[in-house]
């Protein structure tokens, strides 16, 4: 990797690296596990004067719970996420997203909190996320604030976080009940998503009485494909899944790229929704 | 000391390469370093065609720890152009190929300035200070309307986009279409697609400026067609130019070249008096080391109603890039031969054109010209079948030439000097469950599954074994395709060959231990194999074409058999007995009747080192050199088949099963030509799935990294039922045919019939590769609307 020139800081503590940024202004970049950030920086499509290197800051990482909460510091790695077991217990559609993303070498260095803070709408787990309703923190200057999940993707690689501040946790409500399922589409294993759908489904009685969609690459940020949730409600069985998933793409707008035509990526968000949700409710 | 006595050839012996492989104990080219290194970055031209008004490189200068930099015209003298061993026709058009443009960049890549640095970090900084004007020209980035009027020039001055037309033909192939009852035309596109070694290229010049000799590593699979060219090209005697190939990590011909970055390097370590490298990145290789395929196919065949084929017809359009690269012309017509494949007909009408567009240069990717013919006599034999109603299989056994045959000269012209297809193909259908399958299939159809499946049937031969010096003559191909091996017996009884290939991942210094143990009858572990470096292999035409065993490893056996035939007379002296008189068994000589009377190989070797007690007049040496030129090419075969299974919601196509019997002749090493196959197949596959090189419409790549550019991993491959039939090739001692490119060369046409096939009932009639999950979507909706 032959990147530009860059100045390196490796803070030892939350405080620290929030200082270390506030006094670097626009031109600092954080360092997770570095699996979106280096290669944009070999590629040189970033031009960071500072990284700030989180990597070494205990308390960034593991699991804990807080009453009907998990809380997943922003440093835990994939892999670890994957293994954890209160993740498996309580928010199992995040275990299962997580274990598709790229390969093992990306899943032992990439970390939650680094996908979710490069808000790049074709990666898994923001829509992951979304659809579990989780919240992120956020530590600044003036202290920490919790931002929820549908507020927190602004834009294409943009996020609500300020340049001076760090995502230190993800929060995330135990779905203790719900069914879930992660329908990643794409060409080959370490590939991208064409499209990806999260879902969670609750069930009363046979039917399907909630249900919540995380739609990855449908959009410049991740989305909610709240027309085919609420269309789920009641839904029964297979044909009544599969007609209320064709409103899955409303209200998207899926780029073009070398990947797919935006028709192409409306088409299967609706036939992935459709497998996702009877994934999860059990209909399969 | 004793020899083995069972023999080596056969045996599933580990690599002896792999120990050092796999432990990282490995010679990369970057991982050289020498004092005083300095490291070279090449800035590219960002657009496809346009004119260079003004590079001025005084910015880059002023860095500091920058050395040197240069632009094209500052240089353009001493590298003078880059040379096309391959001008297929008398008036092939070839373009003049600075290392560096000077007045045109004629593809989004093309090397303009270059900037020289104490570090690799400070050259690449370097690069953003060299300021380049340009005027945009309109550019041609299409195969098919390249010859069209009002298309761009690639280069003006030729007036022309064509590069060649070269034409082959054979019996009258109007008068068998007169006569068919089905004629059927085709057009299939061969996508362009970038060669993926896991080792980018790299290049290190250590110049010594006493002797004014240079010594020259690069990541190549052809050190001796280097040395000859780059002394050629430069200017720079032959004899002062070594080169060196050390551990190469992957080619599949798109190291099968000579690089304008291996021009640069050595001239401007001449010029600077220091040593230079220059390594690659892997999106700079996206654009900078050539690609493959990149043809349009026009096909028809010519049948009778029962499916006897009658006669074909093939006209090439094939993609040469924006310059002519070592083989660029020669790739599309190394397929000329194939296109009859192991059929039989009574007319054959080829035509090839050559068209400059302004994109990277395609050259030699792994098949080389084959897979491509190939792909199209396969496609078209299933859609014939499909026309006439009857079974693909059926279709091609009634054409195929059978075993009783051969020696076979096919209408192209070629002699096929052994084969049995029905026994590859029968022991596939078993191994396949072929009507399994086909009940399975019908009932799919039957209910309407949205998951069908299809079946793909790929019957392939391919002339490998590059090749008979009068032939690639004949062809108005530059060189030779003769291959040296030197022997030596140690006085210590260790053996060293010389092989004047060049293995880049082929397992060539275990077989060639294997083939040298055998004849010599001395230990497997005795015989240390050397190769890639010109000082050392001084005589070599290197590894390509799935040359390497038919050639090289056959004249390591003949030197070995020159050496013994040297130690029988120096055995018969020691031993006081004629020579007639000595049986050599086993690495021992010993008296016909009387078996105490023995000598060793080994104990030959050091009473011919000593010397003391020789024939009057006998050189005192048993080593030996021989250098094969092959009469003919080798021919292997082998029936693919792939079962798919396409997601007609999606699109997506899952392979559910591959199996192939291959018939690659007397194997020497059943887990090499294994990996061979495996990694064969993978890349096969790789065409008819996944990977395209893309352009947009300004000529820029868009498929520039890996993530953009797919090639599958583990997980995207099924498992290979591999078996294998063994008909000896008859036209070398040791029944040895080529293996290294038959699994790319089967496997593309299997897998997109399987494609075909599973869609047929829906209304496709075709699908172009890669077969993307959304072109598959596209066709259904398409054919169902």
């Amino acid at each position: 990797m032959i990147p530009p020139a860059f100045d390196y800081a490796r803070p030892s503590s939350v405080d620290e690296a929030v200082r270390t940024l506030a006094g670097a202004g626009d031109e600092a970049k954080v360092l997770a596990g570095g699996q979106s950030l280096l290669p944009l920086m070999r590629l040189r499509l970033a031009y960071p004067e500072l990284v700030v290197d989180v990597g070494r800051i205990p308390e960034l990482r593991g699991v804990r719970e807080d009453g009907d909460t998990l809380v997943i510091g922003a440093m835990t790695t994939h892999h670890d996420v994957i293994a954890d077991p209160l993740v498996r217990r309580h928010a199992g559609l995040l275990a299962a997203a997580t274990a598709t993303v790229a390969d093992p070498a990306v899943r032992h260095r990439g970390t939650l909190g680094g996908s979710l803070a490069h808000a790049d709408p074709a990666a898994d787990l923001p829509a992951v996320v979304l659809a579990l309703d989780g919240e992120l923190v956020a530590q600044g200057p003036g202290g920490r604030r919790t931002i929820p999940a549908r507020g927190f993707f602004v834009d294409f690689l943009q996020s609500a976080l300020a340049p001076d501040e760090l995502l230190v946790e993800v929060r995330i409500p135990k779905a203790d009940g719900w069914g879930f399922h992660y329908e990643k589409f794409h060409r080959v294993a370490q590939a991208y998503a064409i499209v990806g759908v999260a879902a969670l489904v609750r069930r009363d009685n046979g039917q399907i009485a909630e249900t919540r969609i995380g739609l990855t690459n449908m959009g410049a940020t991740p989305l909610r494909a709240s027309a085919a949730e609420h269309a789920l409600s009641g839904a029964g069985d297979p044909d009544a899944v599969a007609r209320a998933a064709d409103s899955a793409a409303e209200g998207t707008r899926p780029a073009r790229d070398t990947a797919a035509s935006p028709e192409y990526r409306a088409h299967l968000a609706r036939v992935l929704t459709k497998r996702a949700v009877l994934a999860a409710a059990g209909m399969g | 000391m004793t020899g083995t006595t069972e023999r080596e050839v056969g045996r599933a012996r580990p690599r002896k390469e792999d120990a050092r492989l796999l432990t990282g104990q490995t010679n990369w080219t970057d991982n050289i370093s020498v004092n005083g290194l300095l490291h070279l970055a090449i800035l590219r031209s960002p657009m496809a065609h346009a004119r260079i008004d003004r590079v001025d490189v005084s910015a880059a200068l002023e860095r500091p720890g920058v050395i040197a930099a240069f632009s094209g015209r500052d240089v353009a003298e001493e590298m003078g152009s880059l040379p096309c061993a391959w001008p297929v026709a008398e008036d092939t058009v070839v373009p003049d190929h600075p290392p560096i443009a000077v007045d045109e960049v004629r593809y989004a890549g093309d090397p303009v300035a270059v900037v020289v640095a104490r570090d690799r970090y400070t050259a690449a900084d370097a690069l953003e200070a060299v300021e380049v004007d340009y005027t945009p020209l309109p550019a041609a980035l299409d195969i098919e309307t390249a010859l069209a009027e009002g298309t761009a020039l690639v280069h003006t001055d030729k007036g022309t986009n064509r590069s060649y037309v070269y034409r082959a033909t054979s019996g009258d192939y109007e008068a068998a279409k007169a006569q068919a009852d089905v004629v059927l035309t085709r057009r299939y596109h061969q996508q362009r697609l970038i060669p993926t070694a896991i080792e980018p290229r790299a290049v290190v010049v250590t110049p010594l400026a006493a002797s004014g000799e240079f010594t020259l590593y690069s990541s190549t699979q052809v050190p001796h067609v280097l040395r000859v060219m780059l002394a050629v090209t430069t200017g720079i005697p032959e004899n002062k130019i070594r080169v060196v190939a050390p551990d190469v990590g992957g080619g599949f011909g798109s190291k099968l070249q000579v690089y304008g970055e291996e021009v640069i390097t050595l001239v401007l370590a001449k010029r600077l008096g220091r040593p230079l490298k220059w390594t690659e990145s892997r999106s700079e290789a996206h654009v900078a080391t050539h690609h493959g395929r990149g043809q349009v196919q026009d096909i028809e065949v010519a049948a009778r109603s029962d499916g006897t084929l009658l006669g074909l017809r093939v006209s090439l359009t094939a993609d040469m890039g924006a310059y002519l690269m070592l083989l660029s012309p020669g790739i599309p017509i190394l397929g000329a031969s194939m296109y009859p494949a192991i059929y039989k007909m009574g007319a054959y009408d080829f035509s090839c054109t050559g068209v400059f567009t302004n994109r990277t240069p395609i050259d030699a990717y792994r098949g080389a010209g084959r897979p491509e013919a190939t792909f199209a006599i396969e496609r078209i034999m299933d859609d014939l079948a499909a026309e006439l109603g009857t079974d693909p299989l059926e279709l091609r056994r009634h054409n195929w030439i059978r075993h009783e045959e051969f020696p076979y000269t096919t209408i192209a012209g070629l002699t096929y000097d052994s084969g049995n297809y029905e026994a590859a193909t029968d022991k596939a259908l078993a191994l396949f469950d072929y009507d399994k399958l086909r009940a399975e299939q019908a009932d799919r159809n039957h209910r309407g599954d949205t998951v069908r499946l299809g079946i793909g049937i790929s019957t392939y031969t391919e002339m490998c074994g590059l090749a008979p010096s009068r032939w690639l003559g004949e062809m108005r191909y530059a060189a030779g395709g003769w291959e040296a091996a030197n022997i030596r017996m140690l006085p210590t009884g260790k053996v060293e060959v010389v092989t004047g290939t060049s293995p880049h991942g082929q397992g060539h210094v275990t077989s060639w231990c294997q083939i040298a143990a055998d004849a010599l009858g001395v230990p497997f572990e005795d015989v240390e194999v050397m190769h890639g470096d010109t000082r050392l292999a001084t005589h070599g035409m290197d590894t390509y074409g799935s040359r390497s065993l038919v050639i090289g490893g056959v004249a390591v056996h003949e030197a070995a058999l020159k050496v013994v035939a040297k130690a029988r007379r120096v055995a018969a002296h020691l031993l006081e007995a004629n020579e007639a008189d000595l049986e050599f068994a086993d690495g021992v000589f010993s008296v016909k009747g009387s078996p105490e009377a023995r000598k060793t190989i080994q104990e030959v070797a050091f009473e011919t080192f000593a010397s003391h007690d020789l024939p009057d007049g006998l050189e005192p040496s048993i080593n030996a050199e021989h250098v094969l030129d092959p009469d003919t090419f080798s021919y292997p075969h082998g029936t693919h088949l792939c079962a798919v299974e396409v997601d007609t919601e999606t699109g997506a196509v899952h392979i559910r099963s591959y199996v192939c019997v291959d018939d690659v002749g007397k194997v020497v090493n059943p887990p090499i030509v294994e990996g061979q196959l495996h990694g064969g197949i993978a890349q096969g596959i790789s065409q008819a799935l996944y990977e395209e090189a893309v352009y947009d419409e300004e000529g820029n790549l868009v498929t520039g990294t890996l993530a953009d550019y797919l090639v599958p991993a583990a997980p995207d491959l099924p498992e290979f039922v591999t078996d294998r039939t063994e008909t000896p090739a008859t036209s070398n001692p040791l029944g040895v045919k080529g293996v290294g490119e038959t699994g790319t060369i089967a496997s593309t046409p299997a897998v997109v019939n399987a494609v075909v096939d599973a869609l047929r009932p829906l209304g496709v009639k075709d699908m172009r590769m890669p077969c993307t999950p959304e072109r598959v979507w596209q066709a259904v909706k398409e054919a169902s609307a």
